[in-house]
């Protein structure tokens, strides 16, 4: 394909400067009223952050509504956003099978986690991992597995944030994108410092409503201009591309037989990994009953449900209005796709709105992101396993704090090293990993009475230890194009998701651990965890202030 | 104990046998009954979601058969995995509130008068 060319031709839309569209001045001051407005918001939100149950599940007092919203401002990430409408656009319906994973997810989250986990957790995943299992081993495990998938997340995100920027502040050289980086991580640091979980999900929820909004506003702009018609708009977008292929499958991941595999691998990864996600259970201790986390999945499923039809439209529509060409040439490559639409349809003012949501989208997750973290390590690790239990919260929640910082660091230190990366590949990599290393665990532990500790450990570390091990070997490390490290071909594994292979071994590895181990658990935290899960007796509730 | 508010070794007596609670009728159908419907229900989409998923991966042909215009089989069953996520979340909700939420809450309350010092609110003393 001849990018150059055709870029340099199609380009003139911009005449004084190529690089950047819109005003950046602009751009940057509706980032910055987001910016103030959900400080405030976030200040007024943590006067009452008393307890460690304020402060990492927000006294478990927000609505199945607002929880459900929040979830939609968790889960609809910049990958979502930015990457899928980039992937739509650029590769037509291959694009469109990321978002049917993602969305699809979730019925594992309501049908067999959310409800079961809100009943017989409190902070963390590991809570409900090490419930009737031996509490060290477990949760040491289970907080690994956490922060592993929680990194690789954070990672696409501030991958997502650097992008961003390229395009619409002008800054293209590496060093201007790592200073917004640094903003963007200072920035969260600050949202989580002060505002725990209450402060982060109100900022996730305001961040759900202006994406949703903005996403719907453009949605509608581009049926409008194909007289509502989607079959006129799949029309548009063949004749722009040139190529009938793009409205059915095939053009990214049906190149060979290797790139069907890792399609199928990652399709395995994303629609089991959803409900593996730690930032994601995470938000279920936030609402005060099992009955209210089931309302939050139904209004996740539906806000998410409508978001990926948008983005269909949104990729189709950036794919007819501006071509992949000039997509592609464009600073953010893939990434950039969204906001060229919205620079395409409502100039300047629009593009300047549509990114701030964007910005706002990868403050808000990594925000989320982090909090997860530093409650697992706090609460996992410090105050269960290194303080053995005999920790006062306060003492717990001040570990919690500093751990954001320090999570803060390393994801901006991370952010800067993985720039340039398309960030809805880099997500489904987390996915991959919070499929193997958690979902095995999590389902046996809450339906299958014989499991025991060794299939949790044997599971959860074979779970992380080999999915980890095929990225390190698969082309998306080394020996490609795009590779991360350059220069260096030990790309033994072929394909670029590793759920096909790790995810199944997770499974066999938490049954053969069990089968094979003489120690049995005791019945009676078996029996507790079950009538627990399924009745709700004994479950935290609201705290009132 | 910092993570468990209540276990088998923290009552004085009256702590609740949950085994015991585990082996009764009205649990025992509430369980049957949770997993008599998720269960079926998880095989059916997964399977009905991989099917769609190996049709896109090895299936190109038939997938971009035109229906009406441009819009064609692979973006129309692609569309109606929307539409039975939707359907099963629906479903799931109204089976859940008729069938286990009364059984569910009838066993909590009988739980909770018969040992109510097992469930204070745990997070009495955190504060």
């Amino acid at each position: 394909m001849s990018i150059l060319p055709s870029a340099a031709v199609r380009v003139p839309l911009q005449t004084a400067e190529t690089t950047t569209v819109g005003s950046p001045l602009l751009n940057i001051a509706i980032f910055g009223l987001f910016v103030a407005i959900t400080l405030v918001i976030v200040l007024r939100a943590s006067r009452n952050n008393k307890t460690a149950a304020d402060y990492y599940a927000a006294g478990r007092s927000f609505t199945g509504g607002q929880n459900g919203t929040a979830i939609a401002g968790d889960y609809l990430s910049a990958a979502s956003f930015l990457g899928i409408v980039g992937a739509i656009a650029i590769n037509g319906y291959d694009g469109f099978l990321y978002s049917i994973g993602f969305l699809v997810a979730w019925l594992v989250a309501l049908l067999l986690v959310a409800e079961l986990l809100r009943n017989t957790g409190k902070f963390t995943m590991a809570d409900v991992l090490s419930f009737r299992l031996k509490q060290r081993p477990v949760r040491i495990a289970a907080a690994i597995t956490t922060l592993a998938v929680c990194f690789f997340y954070l990672l696409a995100q501030m991958a997502g944030a650097g992008g961003l920027v390229s395009l619409l502040l002008g800054i293209d050289d590496r060093l201007g994108q790592s200073v917004v980086i640094t903003v963007v991580g200072v920035l969260m640091i600050m949202y989580v410092l002060i505002g725990g979980m209450k402060g982060t999900t109100w900022v996730q929820i305001i961040k759900a409503c202006l994406l949703i909004a903005g996403a719907f506003i453009m949605t509608v702009w581009v049926l409008a201009l194909h007289g509502f018609n989607l079959s006129t708009l799949l029309g548009a977008a063949i004749e722009t591309s040139g190529n009938a292929a793009i409205t059915s499958p095939g053009l990214q991941y049906g190149v060979s037989a290797t790139t069907r595999l890792d399609f199928l691998s990652l399709a395995l990864a994303l629609v089991l990994g959803t409900a593996a996600l730690p930032h994601v259970l995470m938000r279920f201790y936030t609402v005060p009953t099992a009955k209210e986390a089931r309302r939050s999945v139904v209004w996740a499923i539906w806000l998410i449900g409508a978001f990926y039809l948008f983005t269909l439209v949104l990729g189709y529509g950036a794919s007819a209005l501006i071509g992949a060409d000039r997509i592609k040439a464009a600073p953010g490559g893939v990434n950039s796709a969204a906001p060229l639409l919205a620079y395409e349809l409502g100039g300047s003012i629009l593009l300047g709105l549509i990114s701030a949501v964007a910005f706002a989208t990868i403050l808000a997750v990594v925000a989320g992101l982090t909090i997860t973290a530093a409650a697992s390590f706090a609460h996992d690790i410090y105050a269960s396993v290194i303080r053995k239990g005999k920790v006062n919260p306060d003492g717990e929640v001040k570990v919690a704090r500093r751990t954001v910082i320090v999570i803060g660091l390393l994801s901006i230190a991370g952010g800067i090293g993985a720039q340039g990366q398309n960030v809805a590949f880099l997500v489904a990599l987390a996915f991959a990993v919070a499929a193997s290393a958690n979902l095995p665990t999590i389902l046996y532990s809450l339906f299958w009475r014989k499991f025991n500790t060794q299939g949790a450990i044997w599971s959860m570390y074979g779970g992380l230890g080999s999915a980890i091990l095929l990225i390190a070997l698969s082309p998306v490390v080394s020996g490609g194009a795009t590779s991360m490290i350059k220069g260096a071909d030990f790309s033994v594994f072929p394909l670029s998701n590793p759920g096909i292979v790790s995810i199944p071994l997770a499974f066999f590895l938490g049954w053969l651990g069990t089968v094979l181990s003489r120690t049995e658990e005791d019945p009676m935290k078996q029996a507790e965890m079950e009538v627990r899960s399924l009745t709700g007796v004994g479950a935290e509730k609201a705290t009132d202030h | 104990m910092g993570s468990h508010p209540i276990g088998p070794a923290a009552g004085s007596g009256a702590a609740v046998d949950f085994t015991e609670v585990q082996q009764t009728e009205q649990f025992r159908e509430l369980r049957k009954r949770h997993r008599s419907f998720v269960f079926p229900m998880a095989v059916f989409f997964l399977l009905w979601y991989f099917a769609y998923v190996l049709l896109a991966d090895y299936a190109h042909e038939f997938m971009a058969t035109p229906v009406f215009g441009n819009i064609n089989i692979g973006i129309i069953l692609g569309l109606l995995q929307f539409v039975s996520t939707f359907a099963i979340t629906m479903w799931y909700v109204s089976y859940a509130n008729r069938r286990l939420d009364p059984i569910a809450a009838e066993l909590r309350h009988e739980l909770e008068e018969a040992a109510p010092e097992a469930f204070i609110d745990p997070a009495g003393d955190k504060k």
